[in-house]
C-alpha cells in the first residue's frame, strides 16, 4: 500500500508571533520551527497503517517549503517514514491554496497513492483549504477532521469517525482518498534515537516546479493577502474594591460612565 | 543558546526535549515528591535509545558521540534531574567501562542488555574510608580458582539496588596501594551480594542511593573488567566522563532555575510594576544566563574531547566545578526571585534547589576538582618553565 502523508513547517505553538515592519509576513528571527502538530497525527496514522497493512507498504512524506523544511522532513523520516519528497523553489516563497493544491496534486499523481494523511489544518494561516482543493483536483473523495480510522480487510475503503459540533459523524470511504487529522486520533511516537541515525540515509528527493512540469507557480491568483498586522492590545483591567457591594456597585457605574465612557 | 549544532544533534536534542516535557514531566513532581524511582521511565528511555546512546550499533546500542550524550542529559536534567542520575550512570560510567575495558565475553554479555535498558547499570567505587581516595578503598577481591571472592562494603551508590549490572572496584593486592585494585561486573542474583541501607535524601529523591554489602560474593573471574590490577586507572578515566555528566545535569538544573526565574520575575508585580524591571532582578537575571552559557561551553568542549579520543581530565573537572556551582547560584537566586513561594513544595525552583546541592558533593566534591585542575595546570607550567 502507497501511503503518503503531507507536511508543513510552521512557527512553533509556543513562538510569540510577531508581524515584521512591512506587514507582509511575521518575524522569522529566533524564533523554532516545528512540524504542523496536526500532521505528526497524520505522520502516525500513516506509519500505523503501514506497520497494520505490513507487505511492501511505503510511508513518503510529501513537503512544500524552503530549504529549512529539510530538518523536518528528516524527523518525519526518523518517526519512521521511508522516504520524501521535497518540492523547494524560490518562486514559491508563500504559495496560497491553490498553489499549494495543484502542487500536490501534481507529486500525488506522479508518485502514485493509495491513501493520504495530512493534518486538518496548518496552525500557521489556519486555512484548512490545501487538502479539500488537492482532493477536488484529483476528483477523489476527502474526509476530514478525522478522530478515527479503520482500514477494510481488504484495503479497498476505510470507516472513520469525524469531529463536528457536539459528537462524531461516521463515515465510509473508498480509496484513494485524502484523509485530514485531529488531535485524539492518536498519539504521535517520538523520533527515537535510531530512527533519526537511519533517517540519515533515507532518500529526500528534492524537486522544483521545472521538475513537476510547471513554468511557474501553478493555480494562485485568485486571492492575495494584501497586509498582515497584529491584534489590538486588550486594556488594563482594574479591580474595582469597597466594603460593601453596593459602594463598589456605585465605584463601577462611575468609571463606566466617566472613564469608559460607556454609559 | 546559540551554537551551531548539526542537523543530528539538533533532531537528537528536540526529541529529548519532547520527551522531557510530556512523559518525564508528567511523572516528576509525584516520583520527587514521594521517593519513587520509575522504571518505566527508564523502560521508555531505552526503547527511544537513550540508555545506550554511545553503545556501537553491533551492540544494539546508537552509536552517538559523548557530546549527543551531554545534550540528552540536559534536556532531560531541565525536568527532572533525578531521571538523569541513573541515565548518566549508566551511559557515562558503565556502558562506557565495559566498552572501553570489557573483553569481547563482557561487551557480547550486557552491552545489548544495558543499550536497549532490559538491564540497568550501577558503579559502586565509593566506600565508607574511600571516596575520592580511590587508593583507600578497602574492599578484598580475592581470586579462588576461576572464581573472585568479594568482602566488604560499597555506599552511596546510585541505582544501586535497581541495577543487574554492576561495576564494583576491590583490592585483589594488599601491598600495592594503587596498583592492587581492579574492576568487576557482579550481578545481583550472585551469592553473597546483598543491598543494605537505603539513603534518604534531601534531593535528587527520584533516584535512589543505596549500600551495598559482599559477604563471600562470588564473581565469576571472567566478569573482570580489564586486567587485575586495572582498576585505579579505570576508575579514574570513567570518572572524567561522568564528570561531564554531572556538568550536563548542572546545566539542565541551572537552565530550569533561570526558566522559572524569568517567567516567574515577568508576571510578579510590585510597586505597580513587573519585578523583572527592578535593577536588583536584573542583575541576578544577567548573572546567571552568563554563567550557564560559559557552562555549557565548558561541558561542550570537555566532551568533544572525549569524543576526539583526547584526555580531558582538566577540562571534565572544569565543566563539572563551574557547571555545578552555576545550578547551585541559579536555584538559589531563582528561589529569591520567587520570594515566599518559591520556599514553599508548589513551585519547581525548591526540588531544583534540593537537587543543585548533590551537584558539587558527588562524582568528586567541589574541593576535589580543585585539585584535579590545580595539579594539572601546575604540570602545565612545569613543563613549559626552567626547573
Amino acid at each position: 500500500m502507497k501511503i503518503i502523508v503531507l507536511l508543513k513547517r510552521v512557527p512553533d505553538t509556543e513562538a510569540r508571533i510577531l508581524i515584521n515592519q512591512e506587514g507582509t509576513g511575521i518575524r522569522e528571527d529566533d524564533i523554532k520551527f516545528v512540524i504542523n502538530p496536526y500532521d505528526e497525527y497524520a505522520i502516525e496514522e500513516g506509519l500505523r497503517l503501514k506497520e497494520k497493512v505490513g507487505g511492501d507498504s511505503k510511508v513518503t512524506v510529501v513537503c512544500i517549503g524552503s530549504e529549512e523544511s529539510a530538518e523536518l522532513i528528516r524527523t518525519a523520516l526518523a518517526m519512521g517514514a521511508d522516504d520524501a519528497v521535497h518540492v523547494c523553489d524560490p518562486a514559491l516563497k508563500k504559495p496560497g491554496p491553490f498553489t499549494s493544491g495543484a502542487i500536490l496534486a501534481k507529486v500525488l499523481q506522479d508518485e502514485g497513492f493509495d491513501i493520504v494523511f495530512c493534518g486538518k489544518q496548518a496552525i500557521d494561516d489556519d486555512m484548512a483549504q490545501v487538502q479539500a482543493i488537492t482532493a477536488e483536483i484529483l476528483d477523489i473523495p476527502q474526509v476530514n477532521v478525522a478522530v478515527v480510522f479503520e482500514i477494510s480487510d481488504d484495503h479497498s475503503s476505510a470507516v472513520l469517525n469525524r469531529r463536528i459540533e457536539g459528537g462524531d459523524e461516521r463515515v465510509e470511504t473508498k480509496l484513494p482518498v485524502i484523509i485530514s487529522c485531529e488531535k485524539g486520533l492518536n498519539e504521535p511516537r517520538y523520533a527515537s534515537l535510531p530512527g533519526i541515525m537511519k533517517a540519515k540515509k533515507k532518500e529526500i528527493r528534492k524537486k522544483t516546479l521545472a521538475d513537476l512540469g510547471f513554468d511557474s507557480a501553478p493555480g494562485g491568483g485568485r486571492s492575495e493577502i494584501l497586509k498582515w498586522f497584529p491584534l489590538p492590545k486588550g486594556g488594563e483591567c482594574k479591580m474595582v474594591e469597597a466594603e460593601e457591594i453596593k459602594d463598589a456597585a456605585a465605584e463601577l457605574v462611575k468609571l463606566l460612565r466617566e472613564e469608559a465612557k460607556v454609559l | 543558546m546559540r551554537y551551531p549544532l548539526t542537523e543530528e544533534e539538533r533532531m537528537i536534542q528536540s526529541t529529548s526535549r519532547e520527551f522531557a516535557r510530556k512523559d518525564l514531566a508528567a511523572v516528576a513532581v509525584e516520583n520527587n515528591e514521594q521517593g519513587v524511582y520509575s522504571e518505566e521511565i527508564y523502560k521508555k528511555l531505552g526503547e527511544l535509545g537513550f540508555m545506550g546512546m554511545t553503545v556501537p550499533e553491533k551492540y544494539g546500542g546508537v552509536g552517538l558521540s559523548n557530546f549527543c550524550l551531554i545534550l540528552a542529559l540536559e534536556e532531560i536534567s531541565k525536568v527532572c534531574a533525578s531521571t538523569a542520575v541513573a541515565m548518566s550512570v549508566h551511559n557515562s560510567l558503565v556502558n562506557w567501562a565495559i566498552l572501553e575495558y570489557g573483553s569481547d565475553f563482557l561487551k557480547d554479555r550486557y552491552l545489548p542488555g544495558l543499550a536497549s535498558a532490559e538491564m540497568i547499570g550501577a558503579y559502586a567505587l565509593t566506600e565508607p574510608a574511600a571516596g575520592s581516595d580511590v587508593s583507600a578503598l578497602r574492599l578484598t577481591a580475592e581470586r579462588k580458582g576461576d572464581e573472585y571472592v568479594l568482602n566488604g562494603t560499597k555506599i552511596f551508590i546510585s541505582t544501586g539496588d535497581k541495577a543487574q549490572v554492576i561495576a564494583v572496584f576491590g583490592r585483589t593486592d594488599q601491598e600495592n596501594r594503587n596498583r592492587g585494585i581492579s574492576a568487576f561486573i557482579v550481578e545481583p542474583d550472585y551469592p553473597g551480594f546483598s543491598v543494605g541501607k537505603i539513603e534518604h535524601k534531601m534531593g535528587l529523591r527520584a533516584s535512589t542511593t543505596v549500600e551495598l554489602v559482599f559477604e563471600d560474593c562470588r564473581v565469576p573471574a571472567s566478569n573482570l573488567l580489564g586486567e587485575e590490577g586495572m582498576g585505579m586507572q579505570i576508575a579514574l578515566a570513567v570518572l572524567d566522563g561522568g564528570r561531564v555528566g554531572i556538568a550536563a545535569q548542572s546545566v539542565g538544573i541551572a537552565q530550569a532555575a533561570l526558566d522559572e526565574a524569568v517567567t516567574f520575575a515577568r508576571e510578579r508585580k510590585q510597586f505597580g510594576k513587573r519585578i523583572i524591571d527592578f535593577q536588583a532582578i536584573k542583575l541576578k537575571i544577567s548573572e546567571i544566563a552568563m554563567a550557564i552559557e560559559a557552562s555549557r561551553l565548558l561541558m561542550y568542549r570537555a566532551a568533544k574531547l572525549k569524543d576526539a579520543g583526547e584526555n580531558m581530565t582538566k577540562e571534565a573537572a572544569m565543566a563539572k566545578l563551574f557547571a555545578s556551582r552555576t545550578a547551585n547560584q541559579a536555584s538559589y537566586d531563582s528561589m529569591q526571585i520567587h520570594g515566599g513561594v518559591g520556599y514553599t513544595t508548589e513551585f519547581k525552583v525548591e526540588r531544583l534547589f534540593r537537587d543543585a546541592r548533590a551537584m558539587e558533593i558527588y562524582e568528586g566534591t567541589s574541593e576535589i576538582q580543585h585539585l584535579v585542575i590545580s595539579k594539572k595546570v601546575v604540570e602545565e607550567y612545569e613543563r613549559m618553565l626552567p626547573e
